[in-house]
Order: structure tokens, then sequence, then C-alpha cells
């Protein structure tokens, strides 16, 4: 994610210092990617080099400087709010490698680190349900929308790893008994749903 | 951290349905323990056994061998009418289907467990109300299930699981017939009634709604092949803060 969007995106409402740039930016996307405050003054930098922004008048007492959007920054704005977000180059995960080199590489016991990271992932599944479970401090409705929308785009995210090392393990499972024919006794069968008398409510 | 008692115990136990060559192993020596106040969800693919351990669990079914005790009580020790009596005070049960009695209101199918318990219509109802009023369903009180929506019989299902001295649910894919936003309300209901005190077992093959338990267990061909630990709700919340 470009930090160039996210600055320019927030000064189309109205202009903004640098400091209040950052709390901003960090408090409507639920403090997932904190900022420093010299990663936004030089992007600002960056913007005002390339016309995309421009100061606002003189520092005030403190030294401060506000800055706009100029026409083109508004236009910028404008194009990224109507295109998709490029996903055409997939971003390197390392479970992906890890396990891509583990069906690879002699002598890894592949179901251990798929149940190890499984465990993982709904642990951290779990404690960001407990988070969204709970409001957050000291935040306005709006940032609460926010928070709330990043939290549950982790928690379908961790949900969809669940899913994919599930898949990973029943692929395992399919791989080993076709090279090893499981016994008929030992072979799973369908759960058994005695039927419900009023008693199981 | 003072140590409580388990609400719930597994011991070892086994369940195969048939005999023979054509026996099918649905538990393979599943063990574990839910304590008051948490609520661990079971997960694993079909066929692992996850509906045939919480119908062991909570007396529906008898284990082949190994133990299952509720409280103090071992399943395995009574008889068909003591296990009834047993489900009745302490079980409740929520299915993916809510399974409310159509021809009755939320505040009878609530009442009905303690109905069937010998208690008197009259104070049954009462506190059927006010087990419904507890959890924010007052005005569903006198609705027929088919006048609510799915969320809203689930709630109620779970209102009657927990009503009278009930203080442990099993809940088989609760949240299997909702969508996803009230399938999260329907979690938080449960939550909420195990922060309070009560004890759950909960089914899902939806990570997502496993993430609002304690604890996971994944069953693999009847045997539970991996925890996510055993931190309880009091480290937990220290940990997400």
């Amino acid at each position: 994610m470009s930090v160039k969007f996210g600055l320019l995106a927030l000064l189309a409402t109205e202009p903004m210092y640098g400091a209040q740039l950052r709390s901003e930016f960090e408090a409507r996307t639920g403090g997932t990617w904190p900022l420093n405050v010299g990663q936004v003054y030089t992007t600002l930098g960056r913007l005002e080099r390339d016309g995309l922004v421009e100061s606002v008048g003189e520092p005030d007492e403190e030294g401060r400087i506000a800055y706009r959007l100029t026409d083109s920054g508004e236009a910028t704005i404008r194009t990224w709010w109507t295109a998709p977000v490029d996903r055409s180059e997939t971003p390197r995960d390392e479970l992906v490698i890890k396990l891509a080199l583990a069906v690879t590489v002699p002598g890894v016991h592949v179901a251990h680190v798929v149940q190890v990271q499984r465990a993982a992932t709904v642990r951290h599944l779990r404690d960001l349900t407990r988070l969204k479970a709970q409001a957050p401090p000291g935040s306005d409705a709006r940032h609460e929308h926010a928070w709330r929308l990043v939290l549950e785009n982790h928690i379908f995210a961790a949900e969809a790893e669940v899913r994919w090392l599930d898949h990973v393990e029943a692929d395992l499972a399919r791989s080993s008994s076709r090279a090893r024919p499981v016994p008929a006794g030992e072979r799973p069968g369908r759960d058994s749903v005695p039927s419900r008398s009023p008693q199981s409510i | 951290m003072s140590v409580s008692h388990p609400a719930l115990r597994l011991i070892d136990v086994h369940r195969t349905h048939g005999g023979g060559e054509a026996a099918v192993h649905a538990l393979r020596g599943v063990s574990l323990e839910v304590f008051p106040g948490e609520l661990v969800a079971v997960m694993g693919p079909s066929g692992s056994g996850k509906s045939t351990l919480l119908n062991v669990a909570g007396g529906l079914d008898r284990p082949t061998s190994g133990q299952v005790v509720i409280g103090d009580t071992d399943l395995t020790s009574l008889d068909a009418r003591a296990l009834a009596k047993l489900r009745r005070r302490r079980v409740g049960f929520v299915f993916q289907d809510y399974n409310l009695i159509p021809s009755l209101t939320a505040a009878e199918n609530v009442a009905l467990p303690l109905e069937l318990d010998g208690e008197r219509a009259r104070p049954a109802r009462r506190r059927a109300r006010e087990a419904l009023g507890l959890m924010g369903l007052m005005e569903l009180a006198d609705r027929y299930p088919d006048a609510m929506s799915g969320g809203q019989q689930q709630r109620v299902a779970i209102a009657r699981a927990l009503v009278g001295t009930r203080r442990l649910v099993m809940a088989d894919e609760p949240t299997g017939a909702l969508d996803s936003h009230t399938g999260e309300e329907v979690l938080r209901v449960l939550r909420q009634r195990c922060d309070e005190g009560a004890s759950g077992l909960l089914v899902t093959h939806e990570a997502r709604y496993a993430g609002w338990a304690d604890r996971v267990v994944f069953l693999r061909d009847g045997v539970v092949v991996d925890s996510t630990g055993s931190d309880r709700p009091e480290q937990l919340l220290h940990a997400a803060r």
C-alpha cells in the first residue's frame, strides 16, 4: 500500500499538517499501518515536487505547514478511487514458500508443519475476534467502523489460510493413501447422527 | 487464578458403530475437558467424528468405551431414565436447524425443558421469560418460530439450551443456516453466556466462528490431532490488550 494515496485521500477532505495527517491516517485504518512523522514529511515532499500538493500560506507559530491538493492531486485521487487495486503482483508469503519447500525437501514432516501453522493461525483468529468484540477505546463511530472493517479483513484472511491448510492436509492424505492403501476397518465413516427426541433440546 | 472443576470431561472415549469388517470407528480415544466459562470449538472435515463427539459428550449417544463426566456424574454409570433427567437439568443442545417446536411460542419453547422436568407451566414460563429478558429477547417471547428470523430462532434456542439449572451447551453447526452477520450475532450470544459462567462445546467447520472460542480442538478420523492450547479466558483477555 502506497502512503502517497492515503495522504492524498485525506488531503481531499481538508488541508492538514504532517502530524495531523499521520494521526488521521492511523485512526482511519484502525492503527494497522503505523506511520512515523518522517515518512509522512518525506512523502509530502515528493508529492509537492510532483505538483500533487502545495503548502497553504506561511508556517504557523509552531513552524507547522499545512498542505492541500492541487488540481492535479485531485485528479490523481479521483482516478485512485475509481480504478481497482492491482492484484497482478502477488506478494511473497513466507508460509506458501515454506510449504512449497516442505513438500519437496526430503525429511520434512509436512503434516506437522500444517498442524502447527493451523493452530497458530486459529489462535491469531481468536485474538482478532476478541479484539473485535471489544469496542476500540475513545473512538468515534466513523473510526470504529473503519477499525472493524480492517479487523474483519484480517479475520477473513486468517480463515482463508485455515481453509487452505485444511486443503493441503487433505491433499497430503490423498497422496499418502494412494501410496499406501488403508485397511477397511480403519476407514473413517460418516458421523452418526442419532434421531432427535424431545430430550434433545 | 483459581483452579475450577471441569464442567465436562471426556476420558479416552471410543465410539464404534457396527461391528466386524463393517465397523466404523467414529471416535478413537478422545480426551478433553471444558471448564466453566469456557467455549471450546471442535473443527474437522466431514466424517471426522465431530457430531458423534458432541452427541456422546451431551449424553445423546453412549460411548463404546471410556468415560463422559458432567460435573461429578459419570454418564456411563447412568441408566436411560437417569441420563434423560441429567440432560433435562444440565445440558442443552443447539442445532443448525434451530429445532424449535413450531406450535409453541418462544417463551413456551424455552419453558419446555423445565416443564418436561416436572415444573408447573406457570412458573416455568415465568422463568423462560426471565431467561429471554436477560438475553434482550423479551420482544420475541410471544412469537411463534415462523414469525422469527433464523438468527432470532437460534438465539431463542440458546436461551432454551441454558434455561433453569442448565450450564452446559452443545452447539452443532449453530451458524450453518445463517448469513455471516447473523451467524456472528449468534456466536456473540453464545460467547456472552460462557463469559457469564456457562460452558460450551461448539462444532463448526468455519474457522471464523471457531475464533469466538477459547480453544479449538481439531479432529481427524475420530482422533484429536491438534489443539490450540489451554489458554483460559483471563489469559486471553490479557493477551489481546
